[in-house]
């Protein structure tokens, strides 16, 4: 994208200001702010139930927010019109945890549900588009007529990505991509995340547990702790923070053990 | 920054050269698609092809892949296509999309006929499995039953309160109000055509037999089977998905006994029950209306009630009530375990419940009704 608007390569392309998320008498997210780079994977890493999905389903919009501005794109979402939005919505794909297929659709119709939704195409574009979606995920042809209960946990995964990139996204959401996934399918997604970012000049937000991906896939980590981030910066800065809990994550028996 | 995409021949001699320029990216494809056929007709007798895209602007998949499309066609001949002109930002994505190896797209297949009459044909061959699967579950709960008769400790109470409070505590406003609703109706209607015999009195013989054998029975387990057996089959369709069923298993739990049991225990005794109120209810409305819209004053209606009906008619009534729960039960019971793994399979499932739930109630009636005629209650 070397020709695209140098403005906008300054600016970030997430810009959460002040977000505050409360559920009940509980507030998970106490007025934060985070940034995210244009062409950067971002790893975002927190302890369980700190509120990490919560940041993401609330940039996404699935999760109504108390206080705060979030801006995509420069565009503020809550200011903006259902067209502006949609317009938003079609610039980014997001990897739910659970891949959240749609289990009556057969995974080539899951990865053209958004083609068809969005853009007029030929049937024979889409078909050829789906094809090459799924070989950049690194599956085979033939898993394009296979409904999602008849695919593997990986596969799965790699599905659900084919359909988030289906409409060439500039920016992916990847909620927990590599869990439930083995070291070695975790290992080649975390490659494949980073071609994708190479190939198709993508800025990836990921959240994560695993310390693999952060060491090999991420370009920068912010930690969320007690409802802000408590740290932003590279694997570097990480390793000599010294929060505790950062000393405990990245200093810890597996952290050792992932560093050799 | 950006333009509409153009794709231009730039004649070379006896070479072809195409130019590509402008934004290739998923928004202008019917354009692209477009110019890439019309491109595609121009390979014929060229020495050498050369697609030229150092102009293009933006370019994702969708261009990417058009573009690869019009190498490949145009290398049809002993000539070889090549990309010209890629700057370094796209060569990554191009050669990704190169990788794809076309493969011809299965067809779903169309509705024929033959496929139409196949269809048919195995719905009645299924069912025999269909009436299979029933008697299996039936089997299977008796003897949980029998085993929880001989453990009475591994009878799950909780679950079954649980059960018995949402098919029978929770139903009574619903039930009530219908049944009640229905004696309204069926009063008006026997006064409105036994006045012109002058028979008015009647309508009591007539609402106290059918609301006591049939309508308060019939009326009230067709509800129970839209209302719980479609919960029933929702709730295990949806435990079967997400492997519940079979993490009871491995945890070495019978799921009949843990799932199913209780909730054929608490059907089989919210039935009566509701069947019971219903009755009360129907009867309730019938009177009301016999009173306020013809004229029988309360007491001569209890009065010709209790001439009009005897206790074999509440008897026949209210002993249809559990073998319909159990019928009801069996049937969703069966169907939720049957769900597959999609969305649409639990939908299919939840419906067939009460569709099959209701057809069975019916057909159970009808054998009782010849059954206690034979035996003359």
């Amino acid at each position: 994208m070397a020709r695209e608007v140098q403005s906008e390569i300054q600016d970030p392309i997430i810009r959460v200001r002040d977000i505050t998320v409360q559920f009940g008498a509980t507030r998970v997210l106490d007025g934060l702010n985070l940034d995210v780079k244009r062409g950067e994977i971002l790893g975002f890493v927190g302890p369980s139930g700190a509120g990490k999905s919560v940041l993401t389903r609330t940039i996404i919009g699935l999760v109504p927010k108390v206080a705060g501005s979030i801006e995509v794109f420069g565009v503020d979402l809550d200011a903006s019109n259902s067209a502006e939005r949609r317009g938003v919505e079609r610039r980014w794909g997001v990897l739910f945890q659970q891949g959240a297929l749609f289990s009556s659709l057969t995974v080539r119709q899951n990865i053209q549900f958004p083609m068809r939704e969005y853009l007029r195409v030929s049937q024979r574009l889409m078909d050829e588009i789906t094809l090459a979606k799924l070989t950049m995920v690194g599956l085979k042809p033939e898993v394009a007529e296979r409904f999602p209960s008849e695919l593997s946990g990986g596969m799965i995964k790699r599905v659900a990505l084919a359909r988030a990139l289906s409409l060439d996204p500039d920016l992916v959401f990847l909620d927990e991509p590599t869990s439930g996934l083995d070291p070695i399918g975790a290992g080649d997604f975390d490659e494949l995340v980073r071609t994708l970012q190479r190939t198709l000049g993508l800025t990836v937000f990921m959240v994560t547990h695993d310390l693999d991906s952060l060491y090999t896939a991420c370009d920068r980590i912010a930690v969320l702790g007690n409802g802000k981030i408590i740290a932003a910066g590279s694997i570097a800065d990480m390793q000599a923070s010294q929060h505790p809990w950062l000393r405990q994550y990245f200093h810890g028996k597996r952290a050792r053990a992932v560093m050799g | 920054m950006s333009g509409d995409p153009k794709l231009e021949r730039i004649a070379k001699g006896n070479a072809l050269a195409l130019c590509a320029t402008g934004t290739w990216t998923a928004s202008f494809a019917p354009v692209l698609e477009r110019m890439v056929a019309d491109a595609e007709k121009l390979a014929g007798g060229s020495q050498s092809i050369f697609i030229d895209v150092s102009e293009v602007a933006k370019l994702d998949t969708f261009g990417a892949w058009l573009i690869e499309r019009l190498r490949r066609s145009l290398t049809q001949g002993p000539v070889e296509a090549q990309i010209a002109g890629l700057s370094a930002n796209y060569s990554s994505l191009v050669d990704e999309v190169r990788r794809v190896r076309a493969a011809p797209v299965i067809d779903g297949g169309a509705i024929t006929i033959s496929g139409m009459l196949e269809q048919i044909g195995r719905a009645v061959a299924g069912v025999g499995g269909t009436l299979a699967g029933l008697i299996d579950m039936l089997g299977a709960v008796l003897a949980s039953a029998a085993r929880v008769l001989i453990h009475p400790r591994s009878f799950r109470l909780t679950s079954t309160v649980h059960h018995m409070e949402q098919v029978c505590w929770r139903a009574v406003p619903i039930i009530v109000l219908i049944t009640f609703l229905i004696g309204c109706i069926i009063a008006q209607q026997g006064i409105f055509h036994f006045r012109r015999f002058g028979a008015d009195i009647f309508v009591v013989d007539m609402l106290g037999v059918l609301v006591l054998r049939e309508i308060g029975v019939l009326l009230v387990a067709i509800m129970v089977a839209g209302r719980s057996g479609s919960a029933y089959t929702a709730e295990l369709g949806s435990m079967k998905m997400r492997e519940e069923i079979d993490a009871l298993r491995t945890m070495g739990f019978d799921p009949i006994e843990v799932l199913v049991l209780p909730r054929m225990l608490a059907l089989v005794l919210a039935l009566p029950i509701l069947a019971f109120l219903g009755a009360m209810a129907a009867l309730y409305g019938g009177g009301l209306v016999a009173w306020l819209y013809g004229g029988v004053d309360p007491e001569a209606f209890l009065l010709r009630l209790r001439d009009a009906i005897s206790i074999d008619h509440f008897i026949v009534g209210i002993v249809k009530a559990p073998v319909m729960a159990a019928v009801i039960g069996i049937v969703a019971c069966v169907e939720g375990l049957a769900v597959q793994g999609s969305a649409e399979s639990l939908g299919q499932h939840t419906t067939s419940s009460v569709v099959k739930g209701i057809f069975f109630v019916i057909v159970m009636d009808g054998v009782f009704a010849i059954f206690f005629a034979s035996i003359g209650m």
